[in-house]
């Protein structure tokens, strides 16, 4: 590949999703961060109960990660090759890991609010 | 903080001066033009070439000639003929992929007069140009394998990847009985230039592959017969195949070239330094030769000498892929007449050089843009896993993530690119934004 730039990355995504559907992911995932955000800056911290609870869905985020990238492209555990192939496994893994307890930490925080 | 309204206003149109000045800035290096620019073909390299072009010129016209008002998307042919994706997968619309300023005409072309800049399309219709870009693909050559035909694709045993979307979900379903069954594969490739060079390997692969994770592995045995005494153009990628073909049981012949089909009594025959050789078949991958498109193998621009004039693949400098005798002419994708570069991503490395030469041209500069050859191939070894191989005119390894993707490891990673980004890449650069 002869360069990679930022404008590149984000035509590849608008084609791989549909432009439409690829900005509102863009825009939910910068609400969904945003509400977190402000959640904390509210309670002026963590809520140490709601961020147990929303810890164990963790593992939950990261097995689902996986297990949709695999199902989506044809693929399972046993076609992991090489040592790039394992980081990348555990990348995806960290990133279902740590938008799962987010999401919940912010679905308990708006149940906590509302009550 | 309080802001007036003249204040707010002023911003405003501080933050809209900001944001439009790249637009302009780029609107100001457009090259102002009165040329014609005329493209043969609106496949990868047309599309991609008449995106660009639009979006760095001024005025002028750029026409697009092509009969086929569908947009394959070739590389998705191996992943149809694996049964992953449905024929639909590589089909779309020529017309969607182009800018609005350029025109689309539904017409093959039937003479290229460079002399007199001019192209005769089969209506009769005479359309002059400054710039003539010949992308036209390339024509499989079915009928120079005796007893082959297209419509035999499906039947007998007989499959062909290359043949078009439709074809090759045939093909998916002959090889999908076949590994239920079981019997006697056959693969080859042609002895002429062709596109996607690995795709014959990755289909051997494939069927080898679906047998194993079918338990029928031990009632198939698959024979690979190569053109010439190697397995792959770049030595180092042959080697890796040679190993593990012989790794998974797929048996090589080389120097075998397949001149004719006996599909009633699935026979394929072989020109080898032996002699005529016969094999049998239950299943087998026909690929045919690979020549330019007659309308450009009779006109002046093919090489003159060599294997490739009886081929008719177009006399362009490698470097710059205009052409060696007529400069206003350049040649892109399959039919171009280089070493290397019959793939998309070929194409993805080729249209920029030949936007910029053009430019160029128009704007009284020289371009210094050169294409080195580079070319990608995912080949795919099993289901799940490919090796990234990317190389270019001297055979070059020239891997885009050196030390993090390595090419000649079956890597899962390489998969997921080849299955997720790839599509999505091709589509960019269809577009000209990649």
């Amino acid at each position: 590949m002869k360069e990679l730039s930022i404008g590149m990355l984000l035509a590849i995504f608008e084609e791989i999703f549909g432009a439409g559907l690829f900005w509102a992911m863009v825009i939910c995932a910068l609400v969904v961060i945003g509400l977190f955000v402000l959640l904390i800056i509210r309670d002026k911290g963590l809520i140490a109960g709601r961020f147990l609870w929303s810890e164990i869905t963790a593992p939950i985020g990261a097995l689902a990660a996986i297990l949709f990238v695999q199902i989506m492209t044809d693929s399972g555990f046993k076609d992991l090759g090489g040592p790039i192939d394992l980081i990348l496994l555990i990348a995806i893994g960290c990133g279902g890991a740590l938008v799962a307890p987010m999401f919940t930490y912010l679905l308990l925080g708006l149940r906590d609010s509302r009550r | 903080m309080d802001i007036s309204r003249r204040e707010w206003l002023k911003l405003v149109g501080q933050a809209t001066a900001i944001a439009t000045s790249g637009s302009l800035l780029s609107r100001a290096a457009a090259a102002q033009t009165n040329a014609r620019i005329l493209i043969l073909g609106a496949g990868a390299a047309g599309a991609a070439l008449a995106n660009r072009l639009s979006e760095q010129l001024v005025g002028g016209s750029i026409t697009l000639l092509d009969p086929r008002p569908e947009h394959w998307y070739q590389p998705g042919f191996t992943l149809i003929a694996a049964g992953l994706k449905p024929a639909s997968y590589s089909i779309s619309q020529t017309a969607q992929w182009l800018p609005r300023s350029a025109t689309l005409l539904s017409e093959a072309a039937a003479e290229i007069d460079p002399d007199s800049q001019t192209v005769t399309t089969i209506q009769g219709r005479k359309i002059a140009y400054d710039i003539l870009i010949v992308a036209t693909g390339l024509r499989l050559d079915y009928e120079s394998i005796e007893g082959m035909s297209l419509d035999l694709i499906g039947t007998r045993g007989i499959g062909s990847v290359y043949a078009g979307p439709a074809l090759a979900e045939k093909t998916w379903q002959l090889l999908d009985q076949f590994t239920q069954t079981g019997g006697h594969a056959l693969f080859s490739r042609p002895d002429t230039e062709m596109k996607c060079a690995g795709a014959p390997l990755k289909y051997a692969f494939i069927t080898e592959d679906y047998a194993t994770r079918r338990g029928t592995r031990d009632r198939i045995t698959i024979d690979y017969c190569a053109n010439n005494n190697s397995l792959f153009g770049v030595p180092i990628v042959s080697e890796k195949v040679r190993m593990l073909f012989a790794e998974r049981g797929i048996d090589t012949h080389y120097n075998h070239i397949m001149t004719a089909i006996d599909a009633d009594r699935q026979i394929a025959t072989f020109q080898t330094p032996q002699g005529a050789v016969e094999k049998s078949f239950d299943f087998i991958n026909v690929i045919p030769p690979m020549v330019a498109h007659d309308v450009v193998r009779q006109s002046p621009l093919p090489w003159q000498t060599g294997p490739w004039a009886a081929q008719g693949w177009v006399d362009v400098d490698p470097a710059t892929l205009r052409h060696k005798r007529y400069p206003n002419v350049f040649a892109v994708g399959d039919v171009a007449g280089v070493p290397k570069g019959k793939t998309a991503a070929s194409v993805k490395w080729q249209v920029p050089v030949v936007v910029d030469h053009i430019i160029a041209d128009l704007s009284g500069r020289e371009s210094v843009e050169q294409y080195n050859g580079y070319t990608s191939c995912p080949l795919i070894t099993k289901i799940g896993r490919a090796m990234l191989i990317e190389f270019d005119y001297k055979n070059n390894l020239t891997p885009s993530f050196p030390g993090i993707i390595a090419p000649l490891e079956e890597l899962w990673i390489s998969w997921l690119m080849k299955e997720v980004a790839l599509k999505a890449t091709y589509n960019a650069m269809l577009r000209g934004r990649a």
